[in-house]
């Protein structure tokens, strides 16, 4: 595994010399490994989305350094445009940008951008459309016509049509509804196990964040202030809190249920892993009427 | 680069000038400008510079702050001043004499005077938008036309209307920036390229940014409405604008200033 991205005492600030001026990242330092799923949090106004937008060069670092895939982005004589197609982004509400008058054709626009021939955009698009899972028929409708979730889509399909190496996003799921939500985060995973490309996520669930990523970066007042496995980081439970972040809500359960004596694991993020630790303490305190850790019984309720 | 703009614009303060009774800092606007066309002698001009720095100072905004919102009306500036020393004929010698091209005492004078003028007007008006939140703003205006209500002008619409103009300003500008920036992450070339390219770039951006101009309108029209907006008759303000006593202070010291100003007009001969 190599290094895809290094930022070195980055530094960005808005308005210099103003009233106003704020400094939004503050030596800012950290790495991120070919194939890697981060998530990135941290509350509002923390610098998450002043950094990714470092990484295809639309923020200039003020000061200290970013190297994408090797080579120092604002170095004399690189092109910014390579940057742009070998990062991905996808902008908080991406819907919003979206302009042509066929679905096709916008998902088309990113490569049609890098100069390739017809028959390898019609690939790409094809491909993109495919991971989303949108229709032929969708495809030909104007993106105006299309639901939120469908837009959604369009809009993120757009960047994966570019087959950038890294892929960041910006709140992908925000403001749609559960299904929507998990519909689009997991056909971002699947396409993270696909392509092993890598993947940043900026995200306000801790839920989301468990159950896709590998690691986390927590941002904080422009500070990186963890970056670490999942675990690690949500570990440091009391920690995040001050942050005014939170862990996942059944890891929270979990705390609690330490919190009134019960012997058990709490270094847990998902659901599923929920009930193997249930069925886990229920066995060790009950030997007798052991349930089978396969299966979902009435053991999780018990406990 | 968009974000540079800073004429309109607003920057809170707690200055005597930011608390200054918004009614008055739009007359004493308006008769800054007309003792700027009127004082036009050297010393006039000087006086009025003079007294921009000092409430420029008095309303604690950095000269820095100034400069940069005077950028963009340099071209004009300098565009005004070359015209006026290339084509004012005074009488007596050219000054240079290269050629068909003639410059006079008299026009270098102009040209200075012209130049002079135009910043102080820019400046000036830039004092008050700086110092005063369009609303405010807005208000005052309303005010200040309230008495051409009775001659059937829609004050209160044609205010209405401003507000929402000015307020719209800033959200279109950022939101131009995001969908810039968007478009930009998938390769427009929107800061280089050919003269044609560019303008075929902008047309990702103009489109998304129409179509949310348009639903930004429809959901404030509704947002309006659902909170019973039915325009100006009967309305009531949150806050009542009042001529306090520091707002008469202020009133004399200006109009003391812009009069000593005025009265160069006859004590130094204008050009």
């Amino acid at each position: 595994m190599s290094e895809i991205i290094k930022a070195e005492h980055l530094r960005y600030v808005y308005n210099p010399g103003m009233p106003d001026e704020t400094a939004a990242l503050d030596d800012v330092s950290f790495s991120i490994e070919q194939g890697d799923f981060v998530g990135v949090m941290g509350s509002t106004g923390s610098g998450k989305s002043t950094l990714i937008a470092h990484f295809n060069g639309l923020n200039r670092p003020t000061s200290g350094k970013l190297y994408v895939d090797g080579r120092d982005m604002w170095a004399e004589g690189q092109n910014l445009r390579d940057f742009r197609f070998l990062v991905g982004l996808v902008m908080q509400y991406p819907e919003y940008q979206l302009f042509e008058e066929t679905c096709w054709k916008d998902i088309a626009y990113g490569p049609r951008n890098m100069g390739l021939d017809e028959a390898e955009i019609t690939r790409r698009v094809r491909e993109a459309a495919d991971f989303v899972g949108l229709s032929d028929e969708l495809l030909q409708k104007s993106p105006f016509e299309l639901s939120g979730g469908q837009k959604r889509r369009v809009a993120i399909a757009g960047v994966l049509a570019m087959e950038p190496k890294i892929l960041v996003l910006d709140e992908p799921a925000a403001g749609l509804d559960p299904e929507g939500r998990d519909t689009i985060l997991t056909q971002i995973k699947n396409y993270h196990q696909a392509t092993g490309i890598t993947v940043i996520l900026v995200s306000h669930s801790m839920e989301d964040i468990a159950r896709y990523a590998n690691r986390v970066l927590v941002m904080d007042h422009g500070k990186v202030a963890m970056y670490d496995t999942v675990e690690a980081v949500f570990a440091r439970a009391p920690e995040l809190l001050q942050l005014g972040l939170s862990v996942p809500q059944v890891t929270q359960v979990f705390l609690m249920l330490k919190g009134m004596g019960l012997d058990i694991d709490t270094d847990v993020y998902t659901m599923p892993y929920a009930v193997k630790t249930v069925l886990r303490a229920w066995n060790a305190k009950h030997p007798d009427k052991a349930v089978p850790e396969g299966k979902k019984g009435g053991g999780a309720d018990a406990s | 680069m968009l974000r540079d703009i800073t004429i309109g614009q607003h920057f809170p303060g707690n200055s005597i000038i930011h608390r200054c009774d918004p009614r008055l800092k739009i007359v004493a606007t308006i008769a800054y400008i007309v003792v700027l066309f009127l004082a036009s002698n050297p010393l006039g001009m000087v006086l009025s510079l003079v007294l921009l720095g000092l409430l420029y100072r008095a309303a604690k905004i950095p000269l820095k702050l100034i400069l940069k919102s005077l950028k963009p009306i340099f071209p004009i500036v300098i565009f005004t001043a070359v015209l006026n020393l290339f084509f004012i004929t005074g009488e007596g010698d050219p000054l240079v004499h290269l050629g068909f091209v003639r410059i006079y005492a008299e026009g270098v004078r102009y040209a200075v005077l012209m130049a002079v003028r135009i910043v102080a007007l820019i400046a000036g008006t830039s004092l008050l938008t700086y110092t005063t939140s369009p609303i405010v703003l807005t208000d005052a205006i309303e005010a200040l036309l309230k008495p051409f209500a009775r001659l059937h002008l829609p004050v209160h619409e044609l205010a209405m209307m401003m507000t929402i103009a000015l307020r719209f300003i800033p959200l279109l500008i950022e939101e131009t920036e995001k969908i810039m920036n968007a478009q930009k992450a998938r390769g427009a070339m929107l800061d280089n390229g050919k003269f044609m390219e560019r303008i075929k770039a902008l047309v990702p951006v103009l489109i998304p940014l129409f179509i949310s101009a348009f639903r930004r309108a429809d959901e404030l029209a509704m947002a309006m409405e659902c909170r019973c907006y039915h325009g100006g008759e009967g309305r009531t303000r949150l806050k009542v604008l009042r001529f306090g006593r520091d707002d008469v202070k202020c009133a004399v010291v200006l109009a003391a200033g812009l009069a000593v100003i005025l009265s160069t007009r006859w004590i130094m001969p204008g050009l």
